[in-house]
């Protein structure tokens, strides 16, 4: 079992020492057909208006779809605007893998960035969430599953095997939600 | 809020490392107004750097250089979604905080700009903003981790589209950190007092062998094979100055061509490694500024020499 991390830019390589800290085999993600490779995706916080600059090139976007239609995904921050069914503030192309509607930047400016504790159903307690510059659920479809919250509202769910965060677990020490994906590539994928 | 480990004074610095995280593998974009960062952000940049004046015009047509009118920053912010980045001269503290209240996502304490202070540098742990500075060499990046700064980038030698100077100060930084990891615990005091800088943090890269902050290339930078250079020197992310925009050093590129160029450039820095997509990327961008040779200008007109 090797899982993808999309290498495009953003902190990629945050996520990549986690999953291996937690027993993972990784491959960065750079080309399209690199996912030929691979058995899940991690898509990283970055830029999603960059990442999908590359996606628009070599039938990416389209592979990308298609894998994520029938392989487990992880998005973080920009990850989970990819992976939304609907994007606003402004509207952009996404992957539509998660019925979830998002709104970037919806906290405002670098300056709303800010470290909570929220809750969550994994077990342990609350849950130590970096939010930078981040997006916002406004709406969830009704087979998604909401794992985390914050002040009321969804910032980690889950769809069968496509998992989305507004925060960045990967840039805390709190090691549960990479391990529950991770649980979850290993059942989906048996 | 109190941070998992019950460390407020931790939270701030994470944050401010954690948008530095973000913008890692991309190319940062110096712009002059809301058209140029449209393209900039159509060409995939990751932020950009709202100025009055490229460094390039700034070298050629001299005068006192300061932060941009707020005006402008203004605009570029409700123009595009990505970060956006402004420049305060150096010790210039009081720039700094109009450009926080402004609400920018990171300011650059910049030797592009005149400087305000011989002597200081601003005390970057004063500011709820997260700064970027300059370094010519890894006593210079550590002096300014001291000060707050949460990302650090060559100097280089702005406005010049001349790399060679990204290269020599990512070589000296490159070079000096791995040194540091060889040497034994009591030999780090000395190190500190070499470095001229703090021995807790000589002491950390000694461990790591690396800044405890993103280490950022910039400063001449105008071609794909330049961003590529730098990245495989141990850049982790590349500013991009004049070298988009301009076509020598009074003249703007041609918008059609400038959009070219930044998305060959945005390409390149991702695509670092691989050599039959850098041709791909060089195929594609037609023509580069002219540029100055670093080495023929005179040691007074190096803006790199400016940070103490």
């Amino acid at each position: 079992m090797r899982i993808g991390v999309l290498a495009i830019q953003g902190d990629f390589e945050a996520h990549r020492q986690r999953l291996e800290s937690l027993g993972a085999q990784t491959a960065l993600i750079r080309k399209p057909e690199e996912l030929d490779a691979v058995d899940a995706i991690v898509i990283p916080g970055g830029e999603s208006s960059t990442m999908l600059k590359f996606l628009e090139r070599g039938g990416f976007f389209e592979k990308l779809c298609a894998f994520v239609k029938t392989k487990p995904a992880f998005g973080t921050c920009a990850g989970a605007i990819l992976l939304a069914k609907d994007v606003g503030n402004p509207p952009q192309a996404s992957l539509g893998a998660l019925d979830i509607q998002v709104r970037r930047n919806a906290y405002g400016r670098q300056l709303e960035s800010s470290i909570r504790r929220s809750e969550t159903t994994l077990p342990g307690g609350p849950l130590e969430t970096v939010f930078i510059r981040a997006p916002r659920i406004v709406r969830i479809g009704k087979d998604v599953e909401v794992l985390a919250t914050d002040q009321g509202l969804p910032v980690l769910v889950r769809q069968g095997k496509i998992m989305a965060a507004t925060f960045h677990p990967e840039l805390s020490s709190d090691t549960r939600v990479h391990a529950e994906f991770l649980r979850s590539v290993k059942n989906g994928t048996k | 809020m109190p941070d998992h480990n019950g460390h407020s004074a931790n939270t701030g610095l994470r944050l401010k490392t954690g948008l530095a995280e973000m913008l890692k593998g991309g190319v940062i974009m110096d712009v002059t107004d809301a058209q140029q960062a449209l393209i900039a952000e159509k060409s995939g940049a990751v932020a950009v750097m709202a100025l009055e004046r490229v460094p390039a015009q700034i070298r050629a047509e001299g005068g006192v250089a300061r932060m941009a009118s707020p005006k402008k920053i203004r605009e570029i912010m409700e123009t595009v979604s990505i970060p956006v980045m402004a420049k305060c001269r150096i010790g210039h503290f009081a720039e700094a905080q109009v450009l926080e209240a402004l609400g920018v996502d990171y300011v650059d304490e910049s030797e592009v700009l005149t400087p305000a202070d011989e002597v200081h540098h601003v005390d970057k742990h004063a500011f709820k903003v997260p700064f970027v500075c300059g370094a010519r060499n890894l006593g210079e990046a550590l002096r300014r981790i001291a000060e707050g700064a949460c990302m650090i980038r060559t100097k280089g030698e702005a406005g010049t589209g001349d790399v060679v100077h990204a290269v020599k100060h990512m070589r000296q930084i490159m070079g000096e950190m791995k040194r540091l990891t060889v040497l034994s615990e009591e030999e780090l005091y000395a190190a500190a007092k070499e470095h001229q800088a703090p021995y807790e943090l000589v002491r950390i890269v000694a461990k790591n062998g690396k800044l405890p902050v993103p280490n950022f290339s910039a400063g001449g930078i105008a071609t794909p094979a330049d961003a590529a250079l730098v990245r495989q020197l141990g850049a982790e992310a590349v500013f991009v100055g004049s070298g988009i925009f301009m076509k020598n050093s009074f003249e703007f590129a041609d918008p059609k061509e400038a959009e070219t160029r930044a998305r060959a450039i945005v390409r390149a820095t991702t695509h670092f490694d691989d050599p039959k997509i850098l041709l791909e990327c060089s195929e594609e961008c037609t023509g580069a500024m002219k540029g100055l040779a670093v080495a023929a200008l005179d040691e007074a007109s190096l803006l790199q020499n400016r940070g103490w």
